[in-house]
């Protein structure tokens, strides 16, 4: 009897523990929840809840009360579309341009020894850490009437007059080029780093010629990277806004830029976040369907 | 050469020869990439008010121009001391959390990584707008504080990812032995878990000083009065003029930034 009760005491007492184990970790898992807070907390503030904001704004009205004529404009101007066409374009050719330039530099740096590779890589790196503003601005020094490209082609005779490469869409094209191709080169080259040299071995062993063995076997194992660059590029060219502000001139505008002029000439706050949840949707939805296709640390941790 | 010329250059039989059209866009695109920045120096040591390359005259007109201007100097110290207060706000906390989220099982942690990683993904010019609306209410429009809070949300999805990825590599056992012998938790990560990760969180601290050093589009709209920043004076002045000033600044924050890299190679590298 005395032997029974001691058992099921035992028993309480485990159980006990066991319970008092959980509430220790569940405890645990808190605290350390805990320590995220202050960065959660800042994204709240600072971004969530403004953005929020921005959101209930963009359905009021001028006159005050619940309105979409904020959309609708969107829709029945000419101008707001034209913004819209403008950015899909320039960030479209943006992409297309830096796939064209970066995948093959990509390719070269991953054919070579790691030791080349890395001091070719300082090359792709350099302009990466540099300030977004100054290589801005040197496109513009370089780019402008009497600049130096102008200068040299004529003096050399490619062509006579001097030519407009800046303040239009030909100087904003090669700014934006210049300033995203890392953002494709770095993922790009990371996905070719990745591949076993053995499979294309194989491939050329089978008889395969090189042409073949790099369209069959090489290149669809670099798509990852290429696809997770590209969609990096798109994304940010759709919400860029320094490079085409000094390079375009005022001759392409992009919705960020509307936004801005939005609040900054117009203080039309409706008008400016209606714009700025379209852009937020678009991304999103681009994002989404990539997250799809590719894990989310590998979108992000790609660029660094 | 000839011989080289008909090597193999890979393992598909590919000669050096048929790929010499590939080293040649390489070696044009790699100069691209890093010419334009470099151009700009020897242009800002240039004596006439248009900038040449090469000089004509050499003179450090624009240095004095940049480094006897009120204006200019206080803006290069307000960016400064943003940057710095950055770089010291925006790495302890963003370490913190990718440390909780490293450590948590809480289900839904992913979605509090989702949310930490969300000052990246959306457009900057919204994060922009948002803040100058909130700062209007918060009364901290203009204030060094409010650009602090803003850069630090930019840095904190950085210093996240970059702290995150190299505690995916660290090995947790080693710091739950420190806390079975008595360490407690902070000891424990000060002492086991922080030196491993030692070089993560110095490039995260370079890259939360630097993206809020570079950072225009925020500081825009909520630097100013008393407080603006360099790079904002820097966009004003590119959207009026071609003020050859601005190269004497591009040349000296280039140099800046090279700087920092190389040290933090050095010092990160070195060690470990």
């Amino acid at each position: 009897m005395a032997n029974t009760d001691l058992h099921t005491a035992g028993l309480q007492s485990a159980d006990l523990h066991a319970a008092g184990l959980r509430r220790d970790e569940q405890m645990e898992r808190w605290r350390l929840f805990g320590l995220g807070s202050p960065a959660l907390l800042l994204v709240l503030v600072i971004l969530v809840i403004p953005v929020g904001w921005l959101f209930y704004v963009s359905f009021i009205g001028a006159d005050g009360a619940f309105s979409l004529e904020n959309y609708e404009r969107m829709i029945s101007r000419k101008s707001y579309s034209r913004i819209f066409v403008t950015t899909f374009q320039v960030s479209l050719l943006t992409t297309g341009l830096c796939i064209l330039i970066g995948y093959p530099l990509a390719y070269f740096m991953s054919q070579l020894p790691t030791k080349w590779a890395n001091l070719c890589l300082i090359s792709v790196l350099l302009p990466f850490w540099t300030s977004l503003l100054v290589r801005t601005y040197a496109w513009l020094v370089l780019l402008q009437k009497q600049g130096l490209v102008n200068q040299w082609a004529i003096s050399i005779g490619l062509w006579d007059e001097p030519l407009k490469f800046v303040h239009n869409m030909t100087g904003t094209l090669i700014g934006m080029v210049h300033i995203m191709l890392p953002f494709l080169i770095l993922p790009v080259y990371g996905a070719m780093r990745s591949i076993d040299r053995d499979y294309t071995k194989a491939a050329s062993n089978l008889g395969a010629s090189p042409r073949r063995a790099f369209w069959t076997v090489f290149f669809p194992l670099s798509t990852p990277g290429l696809f997770a660059g590209s969609l990096m590029v798109f994304v940010l060219c759709l919400g860029f806004f320094v490079t085409p502000a000094v390079l375009g001139g005022g001759r392409v505008i992009m919705v960020s830029m509307k936004i801005v002029s939005n609040i900054e000439l117009f203080v039309n706050w409706g008008a400016a976040s209606a714009l700025g949840v379209v852009l937020l949707v678009l991304t999103v939805i681009i994002l989404w369907i990539a997250s799809k296709f590719l894990k989310l640390e590998q979108m992000t941790g790609g660029g660094h | 050469m000839a011989n080289w010329l008909n090597s193999p250059a890979s393992e598909t039989q590919v000669t050096h020869g048929q790929r010499l059209w590939l080293y040649v866009f390489a070696g044009i695109i790699m100069c691209l990439l890093v010419l334009p920045t470099l151009v700009v120096i020897p242009m800002s040591f240039s004596d006439s008010q248009y900038l040449e390359f090469p000089p004509e005259t050499w003179s450090l007109r624009w240095y004095r121009n940049y480094f006897g201007s009120d204006e200019w100097m206080r803006a290069t110290v307000t960016s400064l001391k943003v940057a710095t207060l950055t770089m010291l706000v925006a790495t302890p906390i963003g370490v913190l959390a990718a440390y909780a989220l490293q450590a948590s099982k809480l289900p839904y942690i992913r979605a509090a990584f989702v949310m930490l990683i969300t000052p990246m993904m959306v457009p900057v010019v919204l994060i922009a707008i948002g803040a100058f609306y909130a700062y209007v209410k918060l009364q901290i429009l203009y204030t060094v504080t409010g650009l602090v809070l803003a850069h630090s949300l930019l840095a904190i999805p950085l210093v996240v990812i970059v702290t995150g990825s190299a505690l995916k590599g660290f090995d947790m056992n080693l710091e739950h032995a420190a806390r079975s012998l008595g360490a407690p938790r902070w000891k424990a990560f000060l002492t086991i878990t922080l030196p491993q990760i030692r070089f993560a969180v110095v490039t995260s601290m370079l890259l939360s000083f630097l993206a809020s050093f570079d950072e225009v589009v925020i500081a825009m709209f909520i630097s100013g009065g008393d407080n603006p920043t360099l790079t904002r004076n820097m966009f004003n002045a590119l959207r009026d003029q071609i003020d050859p000033t601005i190269a004497a600044i591009s040349t000296i924050m280039v140099l800046v930034t090279t700087l920092m890299m190389v040290l933090v190679q050095v010092f990160g590298r070195g060690k470990s």
